[in-house]
């Protein structure tokens, strides 16, 4: 059976930017391990000759021609954002003083 | 231990580089969205559901942009993925409002490139071939303002305001392979490498290729490794290098800096560091706590892009003149120096000479007045040469009234900065300043009578065969004249005045 280790998946949240419990690690890498398994059945079959997808519809060059059309308002844009100043976004520090 | 010179450093190491540039294509619209890309526009004024990554919205790739990637590709000998797709580059960081960025990871859809470069080298002009490991699509991010703190960086900021116009702009990243073998010319070589590219994309029209503006930027990865050594030494990478000038100074920068470790015996630390433009140093760039593990994975909101053959040879078959062969067509047709021809290129003026040669103007006269007098007056602005008011047409047209004798050379300086100071065209200028030859002899032996009337002893002088004296007066006649007479035509008509006729 494959296992990913609390640690592992303690990292994969920090990645992800989502704050966990302990209790929530250790569940979740025995959960991880039941995922991995599943999806791991998948190599048992015979799939030389199969190209990989990564849509579920077998699509080709969905393009569309290069127009311009309306953008939302400033006012709109900025409707859900927690700050604003100055027509912009405003956003927490994001690094400390230099080291 | 002093900071080793230049000469000391290419004396014992041997630097390796690699280049990443960023190009913002000129599309009208984003590269997954509708929005418009026009520079300069008020803050978020330029947004949508898509490129503010709203719940819901689905990108669709812009068509124009596909294919300004594959004429990059192909300009820079690429071969065409027949089949290549998108992935997400996972991070977070507040100028990309998705937290990832689309991008294309293991199938770039132009690769196996290469660009040739000739630059100057002790042993005479000499090329060395870049090789291109990738052109692939990707979007920009917005646009950060770092309030509070004492510079408006981003270290010590308070805090940050984010202008997400540019977020959805269609980039191309161009990487090099590892470009070994350059010696002490590495960075000149990485210079003429993005002027070359700057040349080519240029003449592809695909962007606006400002590096000031941002559209063209490059980041450099500099390493160096003893001379003769096989084993690659750690590799900085610098960013933020935003002029020509820059990407020379920043790497030949960074050699120094390592070699200074170096021969300390300490260890260059892989990182990235950002050029100053006014220090020409780099400076730490964010410390990376935990490697980078962008968790890249096919973005399943976007189909596979499979360009038809037939469509890659139509737009093979639009590729314009490769600019070093131009340079070469131009060099032998107008018969121009090897110093003039590098002064040309080195000053940006090789398209503006062109079209005003195209407009019926002497090679060389178009060359002398743009890369001088019009240089000059550029330089003294501080602005770029293309942004004066003068024009191509201004120029040939300046040119023929030189030829028909209507303006002497320095009269024509006038009207040029008539012309750059909004007058006009040069004929607009030369009638409203009242500017013309005097070529009436009527007028100028007038002239000439009141100065030696007036200087009546140096007139003597030079009646008595003292000629080095009639410099005087033939200055003190153009003054009279207000410059616009011929002053080798005045000089003959007093010396004849003066019964010294040569």
């Amino acid at each position: 059976m494959s296992s990913l280790s609390r640690d592992d998946v303690a990292k994969l949240a920090g990645l992800a930017r989502i704050e966990m419990t302990e209790a929530e690690l250790l569940e979740l890498s025995s959960q991880f391990g039941l995922i991995l398994d599943a999806v791991a059945r998948v190599q048992e079959m015979d799939l030389s000759g199969v190209k990989a997808t990564s849509h579920p519809q077998p699509l080709e060059n969905i393009a569309r021609a290069d127009e311009v059309l309306p953008s939302l308002s400033p006012e709109a844009a900025l409707s859900a954002a927690p700050a604003q100043e100055d027509s912009r976004f405003r956003v927490p520090q994001i690094l400390g003083e230099a080291e | 231990m002093a900071l080793p010179t230049y000469d000391e450093v290419i004396a014992k190491w041997d630097p390796v580089l690699g280049l990443e540039v960023h190009v913002e294509l000129n599309t009208k619209s984003k590269m997954f969205c509708s929005c418009a890309t026009e520079f300069g526009a008020a803050p978020n004024t330029q947004t949508c559901p898509v490129c503010l990554a709203l719940p819901g919205a689905l990108p669709v790739v812009n068509k124009k942009a596909i294919e300004s990637t594959i004429l990059i590709g192909l300009a820079l000998n690429c071969k065409i993925a027949p089949y290549s797709r998108f992935a997400r580059k996972n991070y977070f960081y507040p100028d990309m409002p998705k937290n990832f960025q689309i991008s294309q990871y293991d199938e770039p859809i132009c690769f196996d490139g290469y660009v040739d470069v000739e630059i100057e080298t002790d042993e005479g002009l000499k090329q060395f071939r870049i090789e291109v490991e990738r052109v692939h699509m990707e979007e920009d991010t917005g646009k950060s303002l770092h309030v509070g703190g004492a510079t408006g960086r981003i270290h010590g900021a308070d805090y940050s305001l984010l202008d997400y116009n540019r977020a959805g702009i269609p980039l191309v990243e161009i990487v090099t392979k590892i470009v070994p073998g350059t010696g002490k010319y590495a960075p000149e070589v990485a210079k003429a490498y993005v002027a070359e590219l700057r040349d080519i994309l240029r003449g592809l029209k695909v962007s606006d290729v400002k590096m000031e503006q941002g559209s063209l930027r490059c980041d450099a990865n500099v390493s160096l490794k003893p001379i003769g050594s096989d084993v690659l030494g750690t590799r900085s990478e610098t960013k933020n290098v935003n002029s020509l000038r820059s990407v020379e100074r920043a790497i030949r920068g960074e050699m120094i800096r390592h070699a200074e470790l170096l021969n300390e015996g300490k260890k260059v630390k892989q990182e990235t560091r950002h050029f100053q433009e006014d220090t020409g140093l780099t400076r730490s760039g964010r410390s990376k706590e935990q490697a980078e593990d962008y968790r890249y994975f096919p973005d399943p909101d976007l189909v596979p892009v499979t360009p038809a053959t037939i469509w890659i040879e139509e737009l093979r078959a639009t590729l314009p003149e490769r600019p070093s062969l131009r340079r070469k067509r131009i060099k032998e047709e107008w018969n121009v120096p090897d110093k003039e021809m590098a002064a040309m290129i080195n000053a940006d003026v090789l398209d503006i000479v062109e079209a005003t040669v195209l407009l019926g103007a002497d090679p060389t006269k178009a060359r002398t007045w743009w890369l001088g007098e019009i240089s000059r007056i550029a330089n003294d602005q501080n602005i770029a040469i293309t942004d004066l008011a003068i024009t191509p047409k201004d120029v040939a047209e300046l040119v023929a009234l030189v030829a028909s004798g209507e303006l002497t050379d320095k009269l024509a300086r006038q009207v040029v900065e008539g012309v750059i100071a909004g007058e006009g065209t040069p004929s607009e200028v030369v009638a409203q300043r009242g500017i013309k030859v005097v070529n009436d002899d009527g007028a100028l032996m007038a002239a000439i009578e009141k100065v030696c009337a007036e200087q009546a002893e140096t007139a003597e002088k030079v009646r008595g065969g003292h000629l080095p004296a009639a410099g005087a007066l033939i200055g003190a006649v153009m003054k009279e004249t207000k410059g616009q007479a011929d002053a080798a035509r005045v000089r003959e008509l007093l010396l004849g005045h003066l019964g010294q006729a040569n």
